[in-house]
């Protein structure tokens, strides 16, 4: 297997969506590339460092406005 | 690295740590007409939805205006809801339009989601180097939502999208696709690209070596 293969199959690889047979050619070509090892760990982590980051607070305006306009326009679906 | 096997599972927030369980109770007052029903609800998830408009968007004004729509929208057509997905996936493909049709007004020539994406050698990783474990605990908090905001904004509105919905949001792949109007070989391509691009963005600032 070469290292393109390997970034060809990288999403797939990651979300477990591949077929036992090439996932088992993948593992053993990981563990005898350092490189290709690396590139799928560091690809990880990004994937885990977005999904773990906290969204920070709304802006205190940006929140006020939201919450005026919903007030008015519930107001009207109410009415 | 230290171990020759990986675990290809990201450590993900399981669904269920996601929605909390009152979730469908809140969606059937609102439905109801319990405005305050409605309100927790956009309480819980305007911090997510904002992040979202913005990283689509990259417009602070823009953001606030396809947040705000999105919510209003979801309040009118709550009724439609019929509770085949999570609540959260429903109000997440709402949102995404809204900051799609802001993206695209301010960006009209620039913003197809339908290009072929070319999947030549460019790919093809230039930079290989360890980041060693935990590298986002090298930042504060603040500073590396600069990082990802900035690196998130430097990517193809095409990938970034497809990036927000499948790895931020959780969407499945499928419905990724559905909500943006591509297939699922669509999808998977712009998803291991903007992965891959975000994964070299990242590499100056995680690589062994800074702060350390």
């Amino acid at each position: 297997m070469k290292c393109k293969t390997i970034i060809t199959e990288l999403a797939d690889y990651l979300d477990e969506a591949l077929d036992p047979a090439l996932r088992t050619q993948i593992e053993e070509h990981l563990g005898k590339c350092k490189d290709c090892r690396v590139v799928v760990d560091t690809c990880k982590q990004t994937i885990e460092i977005f999904c773990n980051s906290e969204p920070a607070p709304l802006p205190s305006s940006t929140r006020v406005r939201l919450h005026e306009a919903l007030a008015k326009r519930l107001r009207r679906v109410r009415a | 690295m230290s171990s020759s096997k990986l675990d290809p599972t990201p450590r993900r927030p399981l669904p269920s740590q996601v929605v909390k369980d009152d979730e469908p109770v809140l969606v059937a007052a609102a439905k109801g007409g319990d405005v305050s029903a409605f309100e927790t609800l956009v309480g819980r998830y305007e911090r997510k939805i904002f992040r979202l408009t913005q990283n689509i968007t990259q417009n602070r004004e823009d953001a606030e205006d396809a947040m705000q729509e999105a919510f209003l929208k979801a309040y009118e057509h709550l009724q439609n809801f019929e509770g085949n997905s999570r609540f959260y996936t429903w109000l997440v493909r709402i949102a995404v339009n809204q900051a799609l049709m802001k993206l695209r007004k301010r960006r009209p020539n620039v913003v197809s989601l339908d290009e072929e994406v070319d999947t030549g050698e460019d790919m093809v990783p230039r930079e290989v180097e360890d980041w060693g474990p935990s590298p986002a605990d090298r930042y504060a908090q603040t500073e590396l939502a600069d990082i990802l905001g900035k690196t998130i904004g430097e990517l193809d509105p095409s990938f970034r999208v497809v990036f927000q919905l499948r790895d931020i949001e959780e969407l499945s792949t499928e419905e990724t696709a559905e909500a943006l109007g591509l297939t699922v070989p669509a999808v998977k391509s712009r998803l291991l690209r903007a992965r891959l691009k975000l994964r070299q963005a990242l590499n100056q600032y995680f690589h062994r070596g800074e702060h350390q």
